[in-house]
């Protein structure tokens, strides 16, 4: 069953290296944005779908990874690697910070501090002027001279996602991963079988907000410009919907959420100025009628 | 400005925003406690109530038309959305959070299609929009009116839940649903009681903060942070959390945007965290 799935998802990303030299340039960065998001999907769903933990304030990771890069790249003239590392050390220094508050919550109350926390990082994002420039965002992040046309950035992209899948997937594989999809299903089982639930919460917290800064990092190469927007609640909650919306628990579910919401939000705003109105449809919709997700569905009807 | 006058006016400003934080947050307190919803339309409640009011002041020149207009009108969207899709979600966290912030999103389109993206501003009596002046320093009387308006509120608030029927109904709800429905309680009216209640408070919000902050689009969304403080500090479910919440989060975001204005918004949030760290339901929640 693993190894049928890894073949799978090799075969996924081949097949889009291959199809890259062949699609127009407007696609081409559609999957290319698609593929950085679904780093900040599939790094929500280690949370969420392994353990239980609705994050709703993920963004601030992610945000924490782009605005280092913004800063490092556009003041200091840092490169990739420095502010690689920099970016995915702060968003995991972030995320050890805040877990410490958020893991004692459980249910709906973690939800609701997530949020909270979230928005002291939009926050600062958006008064801290002086450092982050406010509203206005950090524009002119450059990228680095060997990614900085679109296919060879292509490329880094579906390189990066396709690390971020494979330690992602080692990780929930692993014992660690097993023992939070215990605690997923049962806390206190867990707890009474001697395993120590804060830690292993509290390192997936981590983990995760650092997977999510990578993203970040990536993000802000992307798009060479960094803003409140990308830190703020919406943000956090499409991810949310994204893992949702692909299916919890699995990290095929939110690369596929990720791109259906990439592609649906690109190409519906260019037919019609009420996309809000349609993207809040689709979350209903989303809930009404696929509470499991898309590839929830499609394992569930393969079971029989 | 002396320095006294400063700490004096500052305190007043901060009571009044706390006044507006309470009509919004006490809603949203309500709600969680009876249907355990984490409602993220919340905010768009404040921000139709707004529009609505706007709109009936415009039309019938009588604000407080308005105020019972918008409360109206949005009480009857709450209901909606209860009724014919929250409850279906019944114990599915997830699920109601994605829900919600879909029509968080499809009001926020229709408020922009059917009110224009410019900012407009609620006209007061001139009764209300006077100042006054103690000793030297000039108070706003539309902040005494916002002040005035939340204690009435919370005081009816605290007569229908402490000494009605109705709000031993909902008190049974909030501490235990299902044994509440047990002993023949009607909890799903309760609740859908409850949510239009809790909609209507956060549209008198809306319209009563529109006569000074205004009507603009994106108001949903700044304000709903502010409620999930107020609520997280004071506790969930509980009124007199509500209360010292929202005066807590009105005193320390106007001295944070006045004193450090570049860490307004962390010196709101950070205090929050210290007081999770230290009680995990907030001041007044029960686990």
């Amino acid at each position: 069953m693993i190894r049928r799935r890894a073949l799978l998802a090799l075969g996924a990303v081949v097949l889009l290296a291959l199809a890259g030299p062949l699609l127009p340039p407007y696609p081409l960065t559609l999957v290319t944005q698609a593929l950085v998001v679904a780093i900040l999907a599939m790094s929500l769903d280690v949370l969420l779908g392994y353990t239980g933990l609705p994050s709703l304030g993920h963004a601030a990771y992610w945000g924490v990874g782009a605005y280092a890069v913004a800063l490092l790249a556009t003041e200091r003239g840092v490169g990739l690697a420095g502010c690689a590392v920099a970016g995915i050390l702060l968003a995991a220094a972030t995320a050890a910070v805040f877990g410490l508050v958020a893991i004692r919550a459980a249910g709906t109350y973690f939800l609701m501090i997530t949020l909270a926390l979230g928005m002291v990082v939009w926050g600062l994002a958006f008064r801290w002027v002086s450092l982050t420039k406010g509203d206005n965002g950090i524009s002119g992040v450059p990228r680095p001279e060997l990614f900085a046309s679109p296919l060879p950035f292509f490329y880094f992209a579906l390189a990066a996602a396709a690390l971020a899948w494979i330690a992602l997937g080692l990780l929930v594989a692993s014992p660690f991963g097993l023992t939070l999809r215990g605690i997923r299903e049962s806390e206190s089982r867990m707890r009474s079988l001697g395993y120590n639930v804060w830690l292993h919460k509290y390192l997936a917290f981590v983990i995760s907000g650092a997977a999510a800064g990578g993203g970040g990092v990536l993000w802000a190469y992307y798009n060479g410009f960094v803003s409140p927007t990308d830190v703020q609640l919406v943000t956090s909650v499409e991810a949310l919907l994204m893992v949702a919306l692909g299916g919890p628990g699995t990290l095929a579910g939110p690369v596929v959420g990720a791109g259906v919401i990439v592609f649906l939000k690109n190409f519906v705003s260019l037919y019609t100025k009420r996309w809000l109105l349609i993207l809040g449809a689709v979350y209903i919709g989303v809930i009404l009628f696929a509470p499991r997700g898309v590839v929830g569905a499609l394992r569930g009807r393969a079971r029989g | 400005m002396s320095r006294p006058d400063f700490w004096v006016i500052q305190t007043f400003n901060g009571l009044s925003y706390g006044a507006l934080l309470f009509l919004l947050a006490s809603g949203l307190s309500l709600i969680f406690g009876v249907m355990r919803i984490v409602n993220l339309a919340h905010g768009s409640y404040f921000m139709l109530g707004g529009y609505v009011g706007l709109t009936i002041a415009l039309r019938s020149r009588s604000f407080v038309a308005a105020l019972l207009g918008g409360a109206v009108a949005v009480a009857l969207i709450g209901m909606g959305m209860e009724r014919l899709f929250l409850r279906r979600l019944k114990g599915h966290t997830l699920g109601q959070v994605l829900m919600t912030v879909g029509f968080a999103l499809i009001f926020q389109d229709l408020a922009l299609l059917v009110w224009g993206g410019d900012p407009y501003s609620i006209p007061v009596p001139a009764a209300l929009a006077r100042s006054f002046t103690v000793s030297g320093m000039v108070f706003s009387g539309y902040r005494l009116f916002l002040i005035a308006l939340a204690a009435a509120v919370a005081a009816g608030l605290w007569w229908l839940l402490d000494r009605t029927r109705v709000g031993a109904l909902v008190r049974a709800a909030v501490d235990d649903a299902e044994m509440a429905q047990g002993v023949g309680i009607n909890v799903p009216r309760a609740s859908l009681g409850v949510f239009a209640l809790g909609a209507a408070l956060a549209a008198l919000g809306g319209v009563a903060g529109g006569g000074f902050l205004g009507v603009y689009p994106g108001t949903d969304f700044e304000v709903l942070p502010y409620a999930f403080v107020v609520v997280i500090v004071g506790g969930l479910g509980s009124l007199p959390g509500a209360i010292v919440g929202s005066v807590l989060v009105g005193l320390l975001d106007n001295f944070g945007k006045a004193l450090f204005p570049e860490l307004s918004y962390f010196t709101l949030f950070a205090p929050m965290a210290l007081i999770l760290a230290v009680r995990p339901t907030g001041l007044f929640g029960r686990a």
